[in-house]
């Protein structure tokens, strides 16, 4: 197996995932990755031309619900799931400028 | 001698669609309900619950396709654009990159250098973010998802304007478009349509486009107007000084007349689109596609047109009326009834628009019935009520929608038609004023003015004052 993350990569992958790692979990996750990547490119030996890309792995289409109202007032219940509530609302660490 | 520059802008326009749920869950959309009183699992994104397509999203986003001349795919698909940010519960937005529903489409605009179609790119569907609101008290932030999951397209226009007045001549037929197909109330303060502006310059004849900006936070035809003057301004001094314009996300700040850039999760621009395994194709058939083509409204140029065949009234008054859906549908609905297209233009061209400046409401807030102004034109036209009196009555119905039959018989606003009463009156003010009837006599018409002044004054108004004027000439005689 190629040694092809690079240090950077793995900064910026964990930067995007929001993702805090270890020397020794950086190590891993660029192994891992990289695994990843040669099990791509055993995929990529396969001959796809003349196959039309696939969209879904089911064969199902159009599944839709009518405009109609069917929820009403959870809030008490979805609020149970926030790690911290005020006004009625999830209550989260600044972010607004 | 100084460089000459061109600015080009792209828009991105975001539409809240006129749904009554959410696009994916059975989530009521309606505005300004108490936070999270409108939100269930599937729009606060909890692990395990499952999105399902509101039909009625694809019907609109299909029927503002039509209506902008871009083709439909009839294979599409939705994806998952990633980040994190806490208005977004699920830490992707769904939305659609690969296969938009339309694309390649276009509309024309005319401005004062004359008539240029801009083109569409793409339009998509996707769902909208939550609300924050930042709590002083604790320093901390809010979250409201009420408003995550609401039904959004994205218009994107290919970069093919060159000034505010060709964004805001293609804003404008574009909100008229969406609102005439009923597909959103557009109201740009309230959030319901954005525009984003995506803005660089170069030197005129310069074949490469320069370095863009994107530009948020433009919430008025006004602000989008002042944000393209600053922009431009500020990118050409860029330049002048032999400086790179730095392609960033920008927030307008409409009462400095400035933009900053902004740090916040526009930054990762690196979205890792994939395709969303919860959501299955979407596939138009011709049939379904065909049946949407057939229930496609007047939109306004045909109305338009429609209107200088079918009315007698001026082409001006027609492109006012027919320049908000509102205004039109209260202008047919009361003329069907009374017949009177004139009287009914009239009204509305008068003081309706004047009251609704007044005010600083837009016509889509107009709330009275067609069957009171169209009862109010008739106590009007068989001399129940003189002019004077029907404008007052037309206050009480624009603001409180009165039965205007009533409201004048309990008011008692009728015209005195009563010869007899109204000679006693006259007779009395000739009675009166014996230094006007003298000048009158003496030749001077202007005495006469003030005599029928002081005959409707008396009257409180419920003369005819053409039947006054009448009178006072037989009896001066």
């Amino acid at each position: 197996m190629a040694n092809r993350i690079s240090d950077e990569t793995i900064e910026y992958v964990g930067i995007l995932a929001k993702l805090e790692l270890s020397e020794e979990e950086r190590e891993q996750a660029k192994q891992d990755i990289g695994r990843m990547l040669d099990y791509v490119d055993k995929l990529n030996e396969l001959d796809t031309s003349g196959v039309e890309p696939l969209s879904h792995v089911f064969p199902v289409h159009n599944v839709f619900r009518e405009d109609v109202v069917t929820n009403g007032d959870d809030r008490a219940r979805m609020l149970q799931n926030a790690p911290k509530v005020k006004d009625g609302s999830w209550q989260v660490p600044k972010t607004v400028e | 001698m100084a460089r000459q520059y061109e600015t080009v802008i792209g828009l991105e326009v975001h539409v809240e669609l006129a749904t009554k749920t959410k696009i994916f869950c059975g989530c009521s959309t309606a505005f300004g309900g108490a936070p999270n009183t409108h939100t269930c699992p599937v729009c606060t994104g909890m692990p395990g619950s499952l999105p399902v397509l509101n039909k009625q999203v694809v019907e609109y986003a299909m029927a503002v396709g039509l209506a902008t001349g871009c083709q439909i795919n009839q294979y599409c698909k939705f994806d998952r654009k990633n980040y994190f940010y806490p208005d977004n519960p699920q830490n992707y937005q769904i939305s659609q990159l690969y296969l938009p529903i339309c694309h390649d489409g276009g509309i024309e605009i005319e401005t004062a250098s004359g008539r240029k179609v801009i083109g569409i790119h793409e339009i998509h569907m996707e769902e909208d973010a939550g609300k924050l609101i930042h709590d002083e008290w604790d320093d901390c932030t809010l979250v409201d998802y009420n408003r995550s999951g609401v039904p959004l397209i994205e218009i994107v226009s290919e970069p093919d304007m060159r000034s505010a007045e060709e964004v805001i001549a293609y804003l404008d037929k574009l909100r008229l478009i969406v609102q005439y197909l009923g597909a959103s109330d557009c109201k740009l303060q309230e959030g319901s349509m954005r525009a984003d502006v995506n803005l660089s310059v170069r030197e005129v004849g310069a074949k490469e486009f320069g370095t863009r900006t994107e530009m948020k936070n433009l919430n008025s035809f006004k602000a989008i107007a002042r944000a393209i003057d600053g922009e431009r301004a500020r990118q050409i001094e860029l330049l002048e000084e032999g400086k790179p314009v730095i392609q960033e996300t920008r927030r307008w700040d409409d009462n400095k007349e400035y933009s900053y850039p902004m740090r916040s999760k526009e930054d990762a621009h690196d979205y890792r689109y994939f395709p969303d395994p919860d959501l299955v194709p979407v596939v138009i058939s011709d049939e379904w596609l065909q049946a949407v083509r057939d229930r496609q409204p007047e939109l306004r140029t045909e109305k338009l047109a429609r209107y200088k065949k079918e009315f007698d009234i001026p082409e001006y008054d027609a492109e006012i009326l027919t320049g908000s859906k509102r205004l039109a549908d209260v202008f047919e609905e009361t003329t069907a009834l009374c017949g009177k297209p004139k009287k009914v233009s009239n009204w509305l061209m008068g003081e309706t628009l004047r009251l609704l400046k007044e005010e600083g409401m837009e016509p889509e807030e107009l709330t009275f019935a067609p069957e009171h102004l169209a009862k109010l034109i008739e106590l009007t036209d068989a001399g129940t009520i003189n002019q004077t009196v029907a404008k007052e009555v037309f206050e009480k119905i624009f603001y409180e929608d009165v039965e205007p039959e009533r409201y004048v018989e309990e008011h008692g606003l009728k015209m005195v038609s009563d010869d007899g009463v109204l000679r006693t009156v006259v007779e009395g003010v000739i009675a009166a004023n014996p230094q006007s009837v003298s000048d009158y006599r003496g030749g001077k018409e202007k005495a006469l003015g003030f005599l029928v002044g002081q005959t409707m004054k008396q009257m409180k108004g419920r003369a005819n004052p053409g039947a006054v004027n009448q009178l006072l000439r037989e009896l001066l005689g």
